[in-house]
């Protein structure tokens, strides 16, 4: 009897496996279409949405870029560029922008872009029943946040429909960024016919996922890949020339990179840490610059950290070039709390070249332990416990390591611990400022100063240091207002001078994306808000 | 004849009245389960849509608006239970638009498939590999497999994963590094998953024969003269399986709905791998509804094999 039990068992268990199979005979096709030009990215963790208005991810994002267009676009230098809008003007405020949209922009099955699918979609992300999460980026808008907040009708917003090719947008305050704002996912037309009819299932399907980009979506295995081929109707069809772009789920770093190794990948945009070091020998690895920074934030109310002193001898005990260069092996060390590559658009060269450096790469310890001394503290004595928190993470809890040995030595201070805690559990505690220091990192929205700036006025969000000066506040507010961009970014660095001078966190590099890129792939961009433009990729083998 | 219908009926009726009390048992398990992990879920700080920006309140409420998360908790966990009852699981959190119906029906026949094939592994690796070692009791055959398998136990899943991958994928080229693609991307992942089962249901086949074999009825089969094979495959074989399948039907549960860190490493987009982001990401509904699934699973496994054991050992009688 258990004898057949276990053959039947035996039998089943071979007959589902073998009769169920999986996938199909698929990776061949992927690694190799006959000399098609394929690309095949590895996009990490499936997106949590694609739908231009929901999309809150960078990665999700490249998927909206490729498959639909803005009224502007971003080159190469990350300086907005016509996309469905051929021209546009400003008034002289900066407060109203009106879009001339170009007449041969199409959907993927043929239809014309119009000025209507760009007041449906931005409609459509600022309604509160949609929900979306980064509506803020449409905050500009005359009226857009009390639309959001259900307290004003559609009718009040600043957006206006002049005729099919025409679109009149008024802001609610002069913003010279606009244009880049217009790049962002968020802001990408819909299709109201396709929305509506297929309701939250619309970008779930390539059918329905009809976008107006250089792209189009043919196959989502989910959780697996998505693979998308050029959009036939796309106004510069011209411009793209890969045959089909593979995007891979492959979450895990290690796993990334060993199909990359195999030549089943032809871009990654990670890699383990402890590889670094080898790959950085090999052309194909490539540190790719990010509007970020990654720093520590003091909670500015609890002791010791209510003493700028003290704030600023613990900045100055951290050596950011060892940070960078030994701990986790990339990045590009922090002086200051905005990233390079922001433009000072008065100047016309970089914000962080006209802004200085407030902090120096290397560790100034006598420096540090002088201002612990005249801060009360000599030699760290009668210094109260202080806590570093930072959520569970390899990269993170290197970097706090690395950190820690900073302070006791070049401090001289040894009751300093610190404690990681499950992301959640962190985020809540260091938005309820029930910290002394914890990690924090920004990663900018938009390609300006302000993007990083306003995250320190009094009612900001993002605020967790608990400081607030109203100072500061006037000069974020005078650089909304401001028409002219010599007054605007003058503001801007006096702002930044401010929160440095006051120590409120200690910048300690700025991100990079670490890819690795198959020489064969050119024309690849990155932008530096991490989306992939693959446009103008090519494969030349 | 009469008397062996009734005593046929007896036994069938017997069966049925205890399956249908285990049923009913099983319902306040998975009720449990359910509200003890709404509770504990909802404890943990944090919620869906806890970000390293911090979400504008407006768009705060919106979102806690459309998914009734700004109901009061007894009322979320009344709607749920309701839509529990009627099947529905709810919308994922994280993934818009997605439900968790749709995700355990996409990726559990993905983590089934890999279990099943690791069971396969188990049974045909484990169980003859131990049963040989018992035959061959102290000899180089026992030796051989009782050390693969002392390794197998030691050796976690994720280093044999990586050496896997690193060798047969990479450097020799033979399969895919990871993803779900054809039948050879279940090769390496299944070996990686069944290497620890194997190599103990092959220390347990031993260790159960060796018991068995040294039974009184085993002696008196053999003085009987009946031929080894008949021995050990049909008098000492089935006794000595009852352990096993003890031991084989809760992991058969947790096979099948897969390995977090078998899926994660390989990149299979299985169910396993929810178990852990769910709670990461506080996505409340695919929390509560993957562990639904798994107690759904594993009290119903565990009922089949009571049933069983049974039709394997006369001696056990269900019911009584």
């Amino acid at each position: 009897m258990s004898k057949r039990i276990l053959l039947m068992l035996m039998a089943l268990v071979l007959v589902v496996t073998l009769a169920t199979g999986c996938g199909g005979g698929e990776n061949k096709q992927l690694a190799n279409e006959g000399g098609a030009k394929v690309l095949r990215h590895n996009h990490g963790e499936e997106p949590e949405s694609i739908d231009p208005a929901l999309s809150t991810t960078v990665d999700g994002g490249s998927i909206v870029i490729a498959c639909f267009e803005g009224l502007t676009s971003l080159d190469e230098n990350d300086l907005p560029v016509a996309g469905v809008a051929e021209s546009w003007d400003v008034n002289e405020n900066k407060t109203l922008y009106t879009f001339h949209l170009r007449k041969d922009a199409k959907w993927s099955d043929g239809q014309p872009v119009t000025a209507n699918d760009f007041d449906y979609a931005w409609n459509r992300a600022l309604h509160p029943d949609t929900a979306a999460e980064y509506a803020y980026q449409l905050f500009y808008i005359k009226n857009a946040p009390e639309y959001n907040e259900g307290a004003t009708n559609s009718k009040a917003l600043g957006i206006k429909v002049v005729d099919e090719y025409t679109l009149e947008v008024e802001l609610s305050a002069p913003t010279p960024y606009f244009l880049t704002l217009t790049t962002f996912p968020t802001l990408f037309p819909v299709r109201q016919d396709i929305v509506e009819t297929n309701s939250k299932q619309w970008a779930l399907n390539p059918e329905t996922y009809i976008g107006n980009g250089p792209f189009k979506l043919v196959e989502w295995q989910s959780k697996d890949h998505m693979k998308f081929v050029p959009n036939e109707f796309y106004w510069d069809r011209n411009r793209v020339k890969l045959d089909a772009v593979v995007k891979t789920f492959i979450a895990e770093a290690s796993t990334m990179l060993a199909g990359y190794e195999a030549g089943e990948l032809d871009v990654i945009d990670s890699v383990p840490l402890n590889e670094i070091d080898n790959l950085k020998q090999n052309d194909e690895f490539q540190m790719i610059t990010q509007l970020g920074t990654y720093y520590y934030c003091f909670n500015v109310t609890r002791p010791p950290f209510d003493n700028p002193k003290v704030r600023k001898a613990f900045a100055l005990a951290i050596d950011r070039e060892d940070i960078t260069n030994k701990v986790r092996k990339s990045g590009v060390p922090a002086t200051a709390f905005v990233a390079p590559g922001v433009p000072d658009t008065a100047a016309g060269k970089d914000f962080r070249e006209v802004g200085g450096e407030y902090f120096p790469i290397k560790a100034q310890p006598q420096e540090a332990q002088r201002l612990l001394a005249e801060a009360g503290y000599p030699d760290g004595q009668g210094l109260p416990n202080v806590t570093f928190i930072f959520n569970s993470n390899e990269e993170h809890q290197i970097i706090a390591e690395a950190a820690l040995e900073m302070w006791k030595q070049n401090l001289g201070i040894e009751n300093i611990t610190i404690n990681n805690q499950e992301f959640a559990v962190f985020i809540n505690t260091r938005q309820n400022g029930d910290f002394q220091i914890a990690r924090h990192g920004w990663l900018g929205d938009y390609n300006d100063p302000m993007t990083f700036l306003d995250l320190f006025t009094t009612d900001n969000g993002n605020n967790d240091a608990q400081w607030s000066s109203k100072d500061f506040d006037e000069l974020i507010d005078k650089a909304r207002l401001a028409t002219d961009e010599g007054d605007r970014m003058a503001a801007l660095h006096e702002a930044e001078k401010i929160i440095m001078e006051e120590v409120i966190m200690i910048p300690i590099f700025h991100d990079t994306e670490n890819t690795m890129i198959k020489p064969y792939v050119k024309g690849l961009v990155k932008s530096l808000l991490g989306f992939t433009y693959y446009d103008k990729a090519d494969i030349v083998k | 004849m009469v008397s062996f219908i009734k005593t046929f009926y007896g036994v069938q009726f017997r069966m049925l009245s205890y399956i249908i009390k285990r049923l009913a048992t099983s319902l306040v398990t998975i009720w449990m389960v359910v509200t003890i992990t709404f509770l504990l879920m909802h404890t943990i700080p944090g919620g869906p849509f806890t970000r390293e920006k911090a979400l504008p309140l407006a768009v705060l409420k919106n979102i806690e608006a459309r998914y009734n998360l700004n109901d009061p908790l007894w009322k979320q966990y009344t709607d749920y239970i309701q839509n529990l009852a009627r099947g529905d699981l709810g919308p994922s959190f994280k993934y818009q638009g997605v439900t968790v119906n749709q995700i355990i029906a996409e990726s559990f026949p993905i983590s089934a498939q890999l279990g099943l094939a690791s069971l396969f592994i188990m049974l045909f690796v484990g169980l003859p590999a131990g049963i040989i070692s018992a035959l061959r009791q102290t000899k180089w055959q026992d030796h051989l497999a009782m050390t693969l398998a002392t390794v197998g136990v030691a050796v976690p899943n994720f280093v044999v994963a990586t050496l896997l991958m690193y060798i047969v994928g990479v450097k020799l080229g033979w399969l895919p590094t990871a993803r779900w693609l054809s039948w050879q991307s279940v090769i390496m992942p299944s070996i990686a998953l069944a290497g620890y089962y194997t190599a103990y249901v092959a220390r347990l086949t031993r260790s159960s024969m060796l018991e068995v074999l040294q039974q009184d009825y085993i002696r008196t089969a053999r003085a009987k003269g009946l031929p080894e094979r008949v021995v050990v495959y049909k008098h000492a074989l089935k006794n000595a399986l009852i352990p096993i399948i003890t031991y084989l039907g809760p992991i058969l549960a947790g096979i099948l709905t897969g390995s977090f860190v078998i899926e994660k490493i390989f990149a299979i987009p299985g169910l396993g791998e929810h178990f852990v982001a769910s709670i990461g990401n506080r996505d409340y509904t695919v929390i509560l509804g993957v562990t639904v699934f798994y107690a759904t699973l594993l009290v119903a496994v565990n009922l089949i094999v009571d049933i069983l054991y049974c039709f394997i050992d006369p001696r056990i009688r269900l019911g009584k």
